[in-house]
């Protein structure tokens, strides 16, 4: 049952508005997890929520999903009042939370797709249809059959974002979606995302500390820091805003002098006595190409890499930007 | 939509009755009409699993029943150790005392099979299992009653049924309307008031998270006062445990109707009847610490 | 040798201190301590009032004084509960245990000394005032006898230690204890004479539980401490509770080395 903005009742499936949540604690001095957070996520969106542990993503995302009460402002998710509303809410969202397993630790997987399908009140040819396609898309059928405390990370964390689309929710919350898993895991996970998102447009809210979770799932970026919104826009917008540079890393054919004196480059050092050269460049002045083109003049190119900016450089640099 | 206010009182009853329900008649089809069915499915389904989830473990499972039916000889030996030095406890002869125990143990044992894992709410908490209920469209209360069914508890309501049966025998109950209405009423409200006690300490234990000992006090003391005749205490305990945590309502009082026995001061055999009532009063308050302690989980008391 | 027993200081001082930060958890224990008392001493007052005056030498205000010293001991003697070691035999954490310099048991008993000690003071102490409120308590008289009571508690605590130590090493030879070890703890507690005296048993069964230490975990100390057992008899008692000690001990020794060395022939 996909929400039309209309049945949302406004133009945002999230919308947030000076959202505020004080923690008391014996002992100790209030602590605003959350401080004013206005926001808003239009249907559709895909959205990174990033900030360095303890920024307040979790107690957002607490509050979007009626777990925890806001000490002040509002929270309105898929035009619910996420603490009154709590089970129609439900209906709409689906959530992985890192840690905490939504699926039957001691049933086999296939249980719990059917418990779950009937707490969704899925009937049964539509709840057949979406676990079929989820468990090709997912490539789950080998694990099907066992008992979920047997499956591997990677295995585990695929069936819990299963567990959270059955239902096709037109809002999806993931926190930490990769993390701990290998690279073919991870790039399985987020060409599923990808393409959910395009067939069914679903909205995504996604935090993270994977800038590839970033730049593959995400078309914009919230950054929260102590609570408050540092950013919001689109990631290169970031990582201009906040003058990140990329680095071109190349492997020349020999051995050769290190390159300073690139336009627009920073030399930031070399290996095997000069084989592999380290230069930073600003991708607003220039472009990989174009550094390339002038490495080339100098020395072959064998191989090249670009690294991209590191996600908690970003928001250290935010920080220091901020205060 | 079922209705606004999701975790509303008279939801989180209607969804308790229906997960006792579900547990109770894990197989058999409870007649719930409207749009509830799609709540009572479901809780049906998870309560089904529970089962099919022991039943795997054959060996640990038939250990945890000899377990449970070894903690029920115990208790009986207890009962029988105090006779074999006194003839008569509280007024009551050993015939007497073993209808309470049964009844008292049966009640007890009935609701820790159901209800009995809501005492470790701390734990659902730490591992973050409360959360995901949370995220699911049922209540919260249903879906903790749900979570689990100790079917190894078995062990001790077969001792319970054993020495039920024996009490009745030994006492030559005749099956009369009184008799047979009172066992009834004091089977289903006497477990029902075991489980509202379970409940009503899981909504403490949402700001008791290291306390939970005080927990015993209330669902395993309770119990304990349960097996006794009224009349071993003093007055101001037998108030208490009357009017206040009302465990006599669950045996001996029953028991005082069963064996046309007279009782004593706060301890009248009428009063046996109104069970449902200490049973409705327990609930009572099981669901306002329930929803006062989700409020206070949620931050959103004050 | 003096090195040994500073570090056993250390280990029971921890285990002190562990014991003291769950300030919440200790009042929750004395309340709940209090309710089974209150429930166990009206059951026993009343069912000597039933017998008459007195049952199997105790009247009225001994039966109490007995239930409440039970109350006092509870939360010291473990009779329940304890599974640490047989954890780390089956996580194979307790390879690193046997690295250290010291037999394994006697580490622990330190330990569980020192938390016993802390729950004694705090949990155990309170029931003394809530007993002799309720329904009266008898203390020891002269100063060398709380000594003894308070030696032979020290005594319990040890023999009910290292009876829970030698039910968990049976974790060296079985993948799954739980049935046993919940059934040694309810056996252990209906024997220990907790909720009825082992004097009010049948005669058969205060010839099984003679036969077994389980007197010597609760029993015995609540005599001595409650007066029903003085002069010669209590001390009769107290050599029963140290031959107890030294048994288990010795047989917690045993049993560790054939553990360790079915560890050492199986690879950990």
């Amino acid at each position: 049952m996909p929400l039309t903005p209309a049945a949302i009742g406004g133009d945002s499936i999230i919308d947030v508005d000076r959202l505020t949540r004080v923690f008391r604690r014996r002992g100790a001095p209030a602590l605003a997890a959350v401080d004013g957070m206005t926001f808003q996520v239009a249907p559709g969106e895909a959205v990174g929520y990033i900030g360095a542990n303890g920024a307040g993503k979790s107690t957002t995302i607490k509050m979007l999903t009626g777990i925890l009460a806001p000490t002040a402002g509002t929270a309105r998710t898929c035009g619910f009042d996420p603490m009154r509303e709590r089970r129609d809410l439900a209906r709409h969202i689906g959530v992985v939370f890192g840690q905490r397993s939504q699926l039957w630790w001691d049933l086999p997987l296939q249980e719990s797709f059917e418990i779950l399908a009937s707490i969704h009140r899925l009937d049964a040819p539509r709840a057949a249809r979406r676990t079929a396609e989820l468990v090709e898309l997912l490539d789950m059928g080998a694990t099907l059959t066992q008992p979920v405390r047997s499956l591997s990370l990677g295995q585990r964390m695929r069936a819990e974002v299963a567990a959270a689309l059955l239902h096709e929710p037109a809002l999806v919350i993931l926190d930490e979606p990769t993390i701990g898993l290998d690279v073919l895991s991870k790039a399985s996970l987020r060409e599923f995302l990808i393409r959910e998102r395009r067939e069914r447009e679903t909205t995504l809210l996604l935090t993270t500390h994977d800038m590839g979770d970033i730049q593959r799932l995400c078309d914009r970026v919230l950054v929260v820091d102590h609570g408050r919104l540092a950013y919001d826009g689109t990631l290169t917008g970031l990582a201009d805003a906040v003058g990140v540079q990329r680095v071109l890393v190349v492997d020349l054919d020999a051995p050769t002098e290190a390159l300073h004196g690139i336009p627009h480059t920073r030399w930031l050092g070399s290996e095997g006595d000069g084989v592999r050269q380290r230069l930073a460049f600003d991708a607003k002045v220039t472009t990989a190409a174009a550094v390339l083109t002038e490495v080339a003049e100098r020395a072959g190119v064998r191989d090249l890499t670009i690294d991209e900016p590191d996600i908690e450089d970003v928001v250290r640099r935010i920080y220091s930007a901020t205060t | 939509m079922v209705d606004n206010s999701t975790d509303g009182l008279a939801g989180a009853v209607a969804d308790a009755v229906a997960g006792a329900a579900a547990g109770g008649a894990a197989g058999g089809a409870a007649g719930t009409s409207g749009k509830r069915t799609g709540a009572l499915a479901a809780y049906r389904r998870i309560v089904q699993s529970r089962v099919r989830a022991q039943a795997g473990y054959r060996v640990s499972f038939a250990t945890d029943i000899a377990a449970t039916l070894l903690t029920g000889l115990a208790e009986l030996t207890e009962v029988y150790v105090i006779f074999h030095n006194t003839p008569r406890l509280g007024g009551l002869d050993f015939d007497a005392a073993l209808l309470v125990f049964a009844l008292a143990n049966l009640t007890f044992a009935a609701a820790d099979l159901l209800v009995g894992h809501c005492d470790r709410l701390p734990t659902y908490i730490k591992q973050g299992r409360l959360d995901v209920f949370y995220l699911r469209p049922l209540s919260l209360l249903g879906q903790l009653i749900t979570s689990e069914v100790s079917l190894r508890r078995l062990g001790r309501i077969s001792v319970a049924l054993v020495v039920l049966v024996v009490a009745l025998a030994r006492g030559d109950v005749q099956a009369t309307a009184t008799t047979v209405g009172m066992l009834s009423v004091a089977v289903v409200c006497g477990t029902a008031l075991h489980c509202g006690l379970f409940v009503a300490v899981a909504g403490l234990q949402f700001w008791l998270v290291d306390g939970r000992e005080f927990a015993n006090a209330f669902t395993y003391g309770g119990a304990y006062a349960a097996q006794q005749s009224s009349l071993v205490f003093p007055d101001p305990v037998r108030i208490f445990f009357t009017f206040v945590v009302p465990a006599a309502f669950t045996a001996y009082l029953p028991t005082l109707v069963i064996l046309g026995l007279p009782g004593g001061d706060f301890a009248d055999p009428a009063l046996a009847w109104w069970l449902p009532v200490a049973a409705a009063w327990v609930w009572v308050v099981a669901l306002v610490t329930w929803r006062g302690g989700v409020r206070h989980y949620q931050g959103a008391g004050g | 040798m003096r090195g040994d027993l500073r570090t056993y200081w250390l280990l029971a001082r921890a285990g002190f201190r562990r014991q003291a930060t769950y300030r919440l958890a200790l009042a929750a224990g004395i309340f709940t301590n209090s309710v089974f008392g209150v429930i166990r001493a009206s059951i026993l007052v009343s069912a000597v009032a039933g017998a008459g005056a007195a049952v199997a030498g105790y009247d009225a205000r001994s039966v109490s004084s007995y239930a409440w010293w039970g109350q006092v001991l509870i939360g010291s003697v473990a009779l329940w509960g304890w599974s640490e070691m047989a954890d780390r035999v089956h996580s194979g954490d307790i390879a690193a245990d046997f690295l250290r310099p010291l037999p394994l048991h006697l580490t622990y008993l330190a330990a569980d000394l020192g938390r016993a000690a802390l729950a004694l003071l705090a949990r155990g102490a309170p029931m003394l005032a809530v007993g002799a409120l309720y329904s009266g308590m008898t203390f020891p008289a002269a100063p060398t006898e709380w000594a003894l009571g308070l030696l032979s508690i020290a005594l319990a605590v040890a023999a009910a230690f290292l009876g829970n130590y030698l039910v968990n090493c049976a974790a060296f030879w079985l993948v799954e204890i739980r049935g046993l070890t919940l059934a040694y703890s309810i056996v252990a507690t209906l024997l220990a004479g907790l909720f009825v005296p082992v004097h009010w048993f049948p005669d058969w069964l205060r010839l099984v539980a003679a036969a077994t230490p389980f007197p010597s975990f609760i029993q015995t100390p609540v005599d001595i401490l409650s007066g029903f057992a003085a002069g010669p008899a209590a001390w009769r008692a107290v050599a029963v509770q140290v031959g107890w000690v030294l048994a288990l001990g010795v047989a917690g020794a045993s049993v560790t080395a054939a553990g360790r060395r079915r560890l050492e022939v199986q690879g950990g």
